[in-house]
């Protein structure tokens, strides 16, 4: 059925923290040979493409201001896999979630995953995602022994890290601007049950996190969900989460499907600082005892925000911000920028319901703006409530940027020109590689001339 | 006859293979005991298909690739396809265009393309698979029509048209059939998310290519005749049938 009478605009195509918004058209793709597309005149206009998958990027790095952006999820099909060595081969928007169904049954599991299963290949390589296991398996990157990169111009790349090195470097991590990733191979790892045997431990204040850190460091996933209102006595508070995967053997059956979704956004003021204080509290409060252990699934260890479709209409049409940043490590127990960091949070009172920190590992990826460097991270988001909550991201970069630290791209929205271009000082280097048609919002925002 | 109506099918020949459609009813159909035998036009975007099927576990899969407007082929294509399988437990027609209206309304050429596509191919081929089906006294014959066929509209008459002969076909071949334990299913999807609509804005009523191969297979399972996808497109296509034809030619619809 067809209608060709005047169609209503279509839907701008938002980023997962629905701020900022801009407006491009969106052509899907459903073949790689779609690319370049058949409409696309010799010399495409300079910047004017930017391939996109689930576009769960909470800022602007999955958004163009006009343009086209080349939505790939219908690239979703499987290419080969070898179930003797579990390298998988697939198209560029086959979805985690879609090899999860296919690889669990079959004894396999992600070599890394971000806290969504909703992600494109293609996305978790242009943004080298990471993953509660950062300390053991590094990114994303370093499990993608080779993919396809095609450019504007036709030209096709097979990319290892050895040949086509440079666009093998410069792709993995980057952002989309270099071409289209088309397909690419990720190596899985093996499993035997579902189970994730965990343990959750309660702390309070950074020392005792970073006690629980290094502790935990033969484990294989670690996390700590943080609390960002609590002052006082319980500054810091938090639970440390740990795991492996179980080694008892167990049926492999596939998932089910999410089947809660948040129909409507919220009103905005839902999201105020008596609501945010009493979840951190109740979260906090969840877990009686000082430790619990146990075996639990892996959906709701890794996805626990996965079971609420679009969760991220709970903060209202405003949209929420996102910020994640790691800080170097500083010598001596006593973690001076980080601990100002969570200082300046906790006095903003704009606190967050899911604050995460982490200690990445110092496993190095093969991508040139690869985000993950060994230190504590946190990652957390806010409400947009203006310039309140634009003062306080660029507090937290200002103090990110006076420690030596750098934020994550996939999470920003609002980063400086300069704070950007030192975090990334190969930012030009980088450049080089970008698709000449290619371009995005971010990288508009953080290469502009101040 | 313990493996006459026997579900979920084994042995399924599909027609226009690399329709999203398609895609999506032979993935959820897929399993170590399933061959499929496919056919479209592009030899890339099948060979695409049927990789994705045989690392998804499929037993077999075998492939023609041929434009299914040239009618004169069909007799032989089903032939190595039939035999290929050895029976049919399903086939699935798929292909269709959905032209565009405006140029059809000038040009008669265009329209009979659309026609060629949509009503004469699917006649031809259902001519064949109709005997062999019968002959073999089982099997089914799953049938991508639209509820553009359930009333003739401006806005895209030519491919309702096609629909709707297609739809009567359908009805007679079933009538036809029946007594020989075949099923024939018409299958009539509203707005569904594919390449055939990536020019149209989508609201609430597009339903996602996988959502419709949920439906179809359930009515294959259920043996039923005719099926809408989503259910919803039943009672809304009763109402528009329903509107008096005086009062229906005066809407832009």
């Amino acid at each position: 059925m067809q209608t060709k009478t005047a169609l209503p605009a279509p839907p701008v195509f938002e980023s997962w923290g629905r701020y900022p918004r801009h407006r491009a058209d969106v052509v899907p793709l459903y073949w790689m040979s779609d690319f370049p597309l058949s409409t696309q005149p010799e010399d495409a206009v300079p910047g004017s493409m930017l391939p996109v998958g689930m576009g769960r990027s909470y800022g602007d790095s999955c958004l163009l201001e006009g343009g086209t952006l080349l939505a790939a999820r219908g690239l979703d099909r499987f290419i080969a896999f070898n179930p003797a060595t579990g390298l998988l081969r697939s198209e560029a928007g086959v979805t985690l979630a879609e090899i999860l169904d296919f690889a669990v049954p079959r004894g396999w599991f992600l070599p890394v995953t971000p806290g969504t299963k909703f992600v494109t290949i293609g996305g978790a390589i242009a943004n080298d995602i990471h993953g509660k296991n950062h300390h053991v398996a590094g990114t994303f990157g370093c499990h993608v022994p080779r993919f396809e990169l095609v450019r504007s111009n036709g030209q096709r790349y097979e990319c290892t890290a050895t040949e086509n090195q440079s666009f093998y470097e410069a792709t993995i991590g980057g952002l989309g601007l270099t071409g289209l990733i088309t397909w690419a191979e990720v190596q899985l790892r093996p499993i035997v049950s579902r189970k994730i045997k965990q343990d959750s431990i309660k702390f309070t204040g950074l020392e005792e996190f970073f006690a629980l850190s290094r502790e935990s460091q033969h484990m294989e996933y670690t996390v700590a969900w943080i609390d960002c209102v609590s002052t006082g006595k319980n500054f810091a508070r938090g639970i440390f989460m740990r795991g492996d995967h179980s080694e008892q053997p167990e049926e492999l059956k596939p998932s089910a499907k999410p089947k809660l979704t948040m129909p409507v956004d919220l009103p905005a003021f839902l999201m105020n600082k008596a609501t945010i204080g009493a979840f951190n509290s109740a979260y906090y409060a969840k877990q009686f005892a000082k430790r619990k252990a146990g075996p639990v699934d892996y959906e709701p260890f890794f996805y626990p925000l996965d079971s609420v479709l679009h969760w991220n209409r709970a903060y209202g049409k405003q949209g929420l911000l996102q910020f994640q940043n790691v800080m170097p490590w500083e010598p001596g127990e006593y973690q001076e920028g980080f601990t100002q960091l969570l200082k300046a949070i906790t006095a903003s009172g704009l606190g967050s319901f899911l604050a995460v920190i982490k200690i990445f590992g110092d496993v190095r990826s093969p991508g040139m703006m690869s985000f993950p460097a060994p230190g504590p991270m946190i990652a957390l988001d806010f409400p947009v409530r203006g310039e309140r909550s634009f003062d306080l991201t660029e507090k937290l970069a200002d103090i990110t940027a006076a420690y030596g630290g750098k934020m994550y791209p996939a999470k920003d929205a609002r980063m400086a020109p300069r704070h950007f271009q030192q975090f990334y000082p190969q930012w030009q280097e980088f450049a080089r590689y970008i698709d000449p048609a290619f371009s995005s919002a971010f990288w508009q925002r953080v290469t502009a001339v101040a | 006859m313990p493996d006459r109506w026997s579900y979920p099918p084994k042995r399924i020949l599909v027609l226009g293979a690399t329709s999203a459609i398609a895609t999506a009813v032979m993935r959820q159909l897929v399993s170590p005991s399933v061959h499929f035998f496919l056919i479209a036009r592009s030899r890339e975007k099948l060979t695409a298909v049927a990789q994705d099927l045989l690392v998804r576990g499929a037993l077999r899969v075998d492939m023609i690739v041929g434009d299914l407007n040239e009618t004169n082929a069909h007799p032989q294509m089903l032939a190595v396809a039939t035999s290929q399988l050895g029976a049919i437990d399903l086939a699935l027609l798929a292909h269709g265009v959905l032209g565009d209206q405006v140029t059809a309304e000038q040009d008669y050429v265009a329209a009979e393309h659309i026609l060629i596509t949509n009503l004469l191919s699917p006649i031809s081929l259902l001519t064949w698979l109709g005997n062999y089906c019968e002959s073999q006294g089982r099997g089914t014959l799953a049938v991508i029509s639209s509820v553009a066929g359930d009333r003739g509209r401006k806005s895209n008459y030519v491919y309702g048209s096609s629909k709707a002969g297609l739809d009567a076909f359908l009805s007679g071949l079933r009538n036809r059939c029946d007594r020989a334990g075949v099923q024939v299913l018409t299958i009539k999807p509203g707005f569904v998310a594919t390449p055939m609509t990536a020019h149209i804005a989508k609201n609430r009523l597009f339903a996602t290519p996988e959502q419709v191969a949920c439906g179809i297979l359930k009515a294959i399972r259920a043996r039923r005749d005719v099926v809408y996808v989503p259910w919803f497109w039943r009672p809304i296509m009763i109402i528009i049938r329903a509107i008096p034809e005086r009062i229906f030619k005066a809407r832009d619809l």
